[in-house]
């Protein structure tokens, strides 16, 4: 696997192999990268933010409450795109739990007005 | 006849900057007025509803809106005066501030200290000289940001991004996750103005290729767009045009840097920075403009909201104080100047004295393996090694004022 350290501005280039179940990281020119190339590897996460509609139209931005795999950013967004809340939801609301068995609840963050 | 109002600090602009500026104010004992174009406080963070906000202010991660609503809860436990939907017409040099108000109508309001919070711009097609047809479908990042998290609707369905400044890529993903097709991602530099957590997690998270020393010759489409041109670029970033590609596409996304909103200083005399495009100021904030303080994005760009709500704290406090007391009497002060492949080093002056000063700057190029040096007389006053200094990120060091000799100097040595 290819990717690049967000560790630092440096931005290395990474290489990761598994060999013999060992997770060789190449590339990096510190510790820190050699952690999040093997990281990135084995389970490598993101938290999602994106938007759910109120019954009245207007949109309110969510986010998870915790990473999923990257794996399953799709359908989480998807399943996020095909909620609707209620008019008087607020900031730190959960609207939807333990989403697609990934343990992430889905929390509002902010509205409109 | 016009209403005036009085208060010891009067904060133009109600996003980040001003917020923590009135808080520190307030603080301080100074009576308080936030004036704010906007419905609500906030800022440009109610519509950044991505993460990376607060992890170094608050210890933790959070998104735009939730770190304005922190903000905004602090704002209304405190007696501060907030002005929603408030345009400011005018500022003078004896701090008088004309104010349009859906409640006060045109006001004036008399402070004994300004602070300047505005933010800044985006520079839109004009002002990159877009060669082409004048279609719709072409929007600054940020404008198309505010139409998709605010307003709810997806400004187009495929995407090229010229620029990759943040906002560009956060706005890459953002379009990606709501149903977008984002083709292409053109940048003039060989290297992205944004942070690399951006382009691993906005763009290669989403096989979102990115062109670097590539630009967009023209566009085209009547009455809408319909697609571009690109092309590389030489040494000295002029397209090599024989070597021209089209792409189709509806949408054209802007990326391309942001400008302190510094207009109502026009027909003052405060010194300006030509490279920050914000006012020149001293430790405290302070710009030439006796008892005008300026912080956050309309003093110089920052890419971090926790170092705007820091720099403001220090605006505030000081803008406070000289309420109070007046500018201090006999401040003798020193010229902070960059040099050697640092581009601008902030506060431009520092008053002689005690304590340490934070000094925030800018390098022009990704320098690796290179020395952070600050030197003033004979006296270095700082001096680390860095793996690498790019432009996207900014940098700071700490000095100790006592040991300030003349004027002090932060360069590179490579």
């Amino acid at each position: 696997m290819n990717t690049i350290c967000i560790k630092c501005p440096m931005g290395c280039p990474l290489t990761v192999e598994e060999r013999d179940g060992k997770i060789i990281v190449n590339g990096n020119t510190c510790k820190r990268g050699e952690l999040y190339g093997a990281e990135e590897y084995r389970e490598p996460k993101r938290a999602i933010t994106s938007l759910v509609r109120t019954k009245s139209g207007e949109v309110a931005s969510v986010k998870t409450s915790c990473d999923v795999p990257k794996d399953r950013i799709k359908d989480v967004v998807e399943f996020i795109g095909g909620l609707t809340v209620g008019d008087g939801v607020r900031i730190g609301d959960v609207v939807a739990t333990d989403v697609l068995g990934l343990g992430a609840d889905i929390v509002i963050t902010g509205r409109r007005n | 006849m016009m209403r005036n109002l009085d208060f010891d600090v009067v904060i133009i602009g109600g996003g980040p900057a001003g917020m923590a500026a009135a808080l520190s104010a307030r603080a301080n004992g100074a009576s308080v007025v936030i004036l704010e174009r906007d419905v609500r406080l906030g800022g440009i963070l109610n519509q950044c509803i991505h993460q990376g906000f607060g992890l170094h202010y608050f210890g933790e991660e959070m998104t735009g809106p939730e770190y304005a609503d922190r903000f905004r809860k602090l704002v209304e436990k405190e007696d501060i005066t907030v002005m929603l939907e408030s345009m400011v017409l005018s500022l003078d040099a004896d701090k008088r501030v004309t104010v349009l108000s859906p409640t006060e109508g045109l006001c004036r309001i008399n402070g004994k200290a300004v602070v300047l919070a505005m933010g800044c711009r985006e520079r839109t097609a004009g002002a990159i000289a877009l060669a082409g047809s004048r279609p719709s479908g072409i929007y600054t990042a940020g404008m198309a940001q505010k139409i998709c998290n605010i307003d709810g609707y997806l400004v187009g369905k495929e995407v090229v991004i010229l620029g990759s400044g943040d906002i560009g890529l956060i706005m890459a993903r953002r379009m990606t996750t709501e149903g977008a097709k984002v083709k292409l991602v053109i940048e003039l530099m060989p290297y992205s103005s944004g942070l690399k957590r951006n382009i691993v997690q906005c763009l290669d998270d989403y096989d979102i290729p990115i062109k670097y020393s590539h630009t967009v010759t023209r566009v085209e489409g009547s009455p809408a767009l319909t697609g571009l041109y690109y092309a590389p670029v030489d040494e000295n970033r002029r397209p090599i045009l024989e070597k021209e590609e089209y792409i189709s596409c509806d949408t054209l996304l802007l990326s391309v840097g942001l400008i302190p909103e510094n207009d109502l200083l026009s027909g003052l005399s405060v010194e300006m920075s030509g490279v920050t495009q914000g006012a020149v100021v001293d430790e405290n904030r302070m710009t030439s403009l006796e008892g005008v303080f300026s912080c956050g994005n309309v003093l110089h760009v920052h890419d971090l909201v926790d170092n705007v709500s820091r720099e403001a704290e220090i605006a505030g406090k000081a803008a406070a104080e000289y309420a109070k007391n007046g500018g201090a009497k006999d401040a003798e002060y020193v010229s902070v100047k960059a040099t050697d492949g640092v581009r601008y080093a902030l506060p431009q002056r520092i008053s002689k004295g005690e304590g340490k000063v934070k000094i925030f700057l800018r390098v022009g190029d990704v320098y690796k393996n290179c020395k952070l040096i600050a030197e003033s007389g004979g006296n270095t006053l700082f001096s680390r090694k860095f793996m690498v200094l790019a432009p996207g990120e900014m940098g700071s060091l700490e000095i100790d004022r006592s040991e300030i000799e003349g004027d002090v100097l932060v360069r590179l040595e490579r």
